[in-house]
């Protein structure tokens, strides 16, 4: 490990930071998620350090929780659009031809709905889960992964080392698997972390729209639903998930931006 | 006799463009199919008996196989009937038009106000990159597109409406208003549009405008002596209209998006809320017809884009 620019190690403490809560909510919360412990919209305490909600639940245990819950969500769609998206991003390079054209033009189609518009319209049917808003999520944003790993494996295909590979024999999946998939990894692994983020305020605002996590589950989104109505009364509780969004999306972007940069230079790029 | 490549290339975007719009439509309507029970289900409900299920679905049509009631959809939405709510029976039609209006009104307003702002910042930034006014305008901007609009909507609100009262927090119009008493209801989300499109549209143009920067004709002119900002008015500005016009389209139809959740937390009565509350109710034909026209306003943005950009390049206007 060579020198870790100081705004990657930040973004990297921060997310880690984020991650580790979300694993161990149930040891760190102070409360539990659905307890009541005080009256409605108390402010900070010693007992509670971001006061309470609409219904007296600890703020602060809320937040953590409904961190895992955005967290693992985000996490999981963002792994289901990576397997699907690369996978097919890749086949439809390597194979080219028809494949690559009814995937191509499959993609451009789903893109041209907006995610949100498309996301409503599937929701408006489907029962609201966990497993199928997670399903939603991945399958919409696998286009996008599509569209970066073709773009990314379309230049690798036409390298002398493909071709070499291919004239040892080798059969299709060793060509996508141990051949192009170890070279376009860093880009895709950059991208993971923004499709990361993009999950991150998807749900949330399927949430707060009351479409996506459904109480009692807590989650970031659901939180500003819960105590919005407090904001006309001057009381900040819908506000903590703004903070904790915006800094989780902002260390993660720095991390991706680190990724990039680092994997370029290995390449010999330009200017260091 | 030769076609000019102009004509021929804007042809084939807009016959591309609405393949697309009937393809959306195609994946709008299967999109709301893949539930496991049906329309007659979700209206009476799971104690339904099988009697009254079968008499909803002859009634509805629901027999008949899915191509054919996507071409009768279809046909019916060609001729402004988007069929009758669900939930209250109302026509769904005359229902979006009022609200449609209302959202264009939103969207519009806050169009006017960023696509200006977000070109002049972006000029500004250009400027002096690298110096505080560029590092404060990427800095801010970075923020503010790194937070979800309902975030944001609720942080302008706790700030303007209820810290220092400037604008009332919920934006409810009605027709008698006046149109300055519309704007004033209507403050708070329109500055939550912008602040949101702000970001993305003024790093775009600065991005775009820095990359005509490289060109030799801008150190040439650099070399000539020029002031800087005539350099970048003149010169760069004006190659760069092409990328601009593009990324200031997008976010155009970025906007239209946008709209739906800013809708729903300031309560304004546009088709974004109207869609958000009947998905709730999964009233299955309010939300097809939400999402096509959402969709289609979405895809001739894009394709608008598209032309604009044809009609913007110079090269295309004028073959060898």
């Amino acid at each position: 490990m060579s020198r870790i620019p100081v705004s990657a190690l930040i973004g990297l403490g921060f997310t880690g930071l984020y991650f580790f809560v979300a694993i161990f909510a149930g040891w760190i919360a102070p409360y539990g998620m659905a307890e009541v412990v005080g009256g409605v919209w108390e402010p900070s305490s010693s007992q509670s350090w971001l006061g309470t909600d609409s219904i007296g639940r600890d703020l602060l245990s809320r937040m953590i929780y409904g961190g895992r819950t955005t967290i693992a969500v985000a996490a999981a769609a963002t792994v289901l659009s990576f397997v699907i998206g690369s996978i097919l991003g890749l086949t439809a390079a390597v194979l080219g031809g028809w494949v690559d054209q009814v995937l191509s033009r499959g993609v451009d189609l789903v893109m041209a709905i907006p995610t949100l518009i498309f996301a409503l319209v599937v929701l408006s049917v489907m029962p609201v889960t966990l497993p199928i808003l997670i399903l939603v999520m991945g399958l919409l944003d696998s286009t996008r992964v599509f569209r970066l790993s073709r773009a990314v494996a379309v230049d690798i295909t036409v390298m002398d080392y493909i071709e070499a590979a291919r004239l040892r024999g080798e059969g299709g999946g060793w060509i996508v698997f141990r051949e192009i998939l170890p070279n376009a990894l860093s880009p895709l692994v950059a991208e993971m972390g923004l499709r990361f983020i993009f999950a991150v305020l998807f749900i949330s605002t399927l949430s707060f729209l009351g479409l996506g996590v459904q109480p009692p589950l807590a989650d970031w989104g659901g939180i500003v639903k819960e105590n919005k109505d407090g904001i006309v009364y001057g009381i900040p509780a819908a506000l903590y998930p703004a903070i904790a969004i915006a800094t989780l999306a902002i260390s993660v972007n720095l991390v991706a931006d680190w990724v990039l940069g680092r994997t370029s230079s290995l390449k010999g790029g330009r200017g260091g | 006799m030769a076609v000019h490549p102009v004509v021929k290339l804007m042809t084939q975007r807009l016959a591309l463009g609405l393949l697309l719009l009937l393809a959306a439509s195609v994946l709008i309507f299967v999109g709301t199919q893949i539930l496991p029970g049906d329309v007659a289900q979700a209206i009476l409900g799971q104690s339904a008996t099988p009697q009254a299920l079968a008499n909803m679905r002859e009634a509805m049509g629901l027999n008949d196989p899915a191509y054919v009631r996507y071409l009768h959809w279809l046909g019916a939405a060609l001729h402004g009937d988007l069929g009758q709510s669900l939930t209250n029976g109302e026509d769904v039609a005359e229902a979006i038009g009022k609200r449609f209006g209302n959202t264009l009104f939103l969207a519009v307003v806050a169009a006017v106000i960023a696509v200006p702002t977000a070109i002049i910042l972006g000029l500004i930034a250009v400027r002096y990159q690298g110096r505080w006014p560029d590092r404060l305008i990427s800095g801010v901007t970075l923020a503010t597109v790194s937070v979800p609009e309902f975030l944001l909507g609720y942080v302008v609100m706790f700030l303007l409406a209820v810290k220092y009262r400037l604008a009332p927090s919920v934006s409810t119009i009605y027709d008698t208003m006046s149109l300055g008493e519309k704007l004033h209801a209507i403050a708070l989300p329109v500055i939550v549009l912008v602040l949101v499109v702000l970001g993305h549209m003024m790093r775009m143009t600065r991005a775009a405008i820095l990359n005509v920067m490289q060109s030799a004709y801008v150190e040439t002119a650099e070399l000539k002596g020029l002031r800087p900002f005539l350099i970048i008015a003149r010169h760069a500005f004006p190659n760069a209209i092409s990328p601009v016009v593009n990324v200031v389209m997008i976010n155009l139809a970025y906007l239209v998006v946008g709209v739906v959740v800013v809708e729903v937390v300031f309560v304004y009565p546009g088709m974004g809320q109207y869609l958000v509350d009947h998905v709730a109710k999964r009233d299955v034909p309010v939300v097809q017809a939400c999402g096509l026209i959402f969709a289609a306003v979405y895809i001739i943005l894009n394709v608008a884009a598209d032309v604009i950009s044809i009609l913007a390049n110079p090269r295309l206007r004028h073959p060898k």
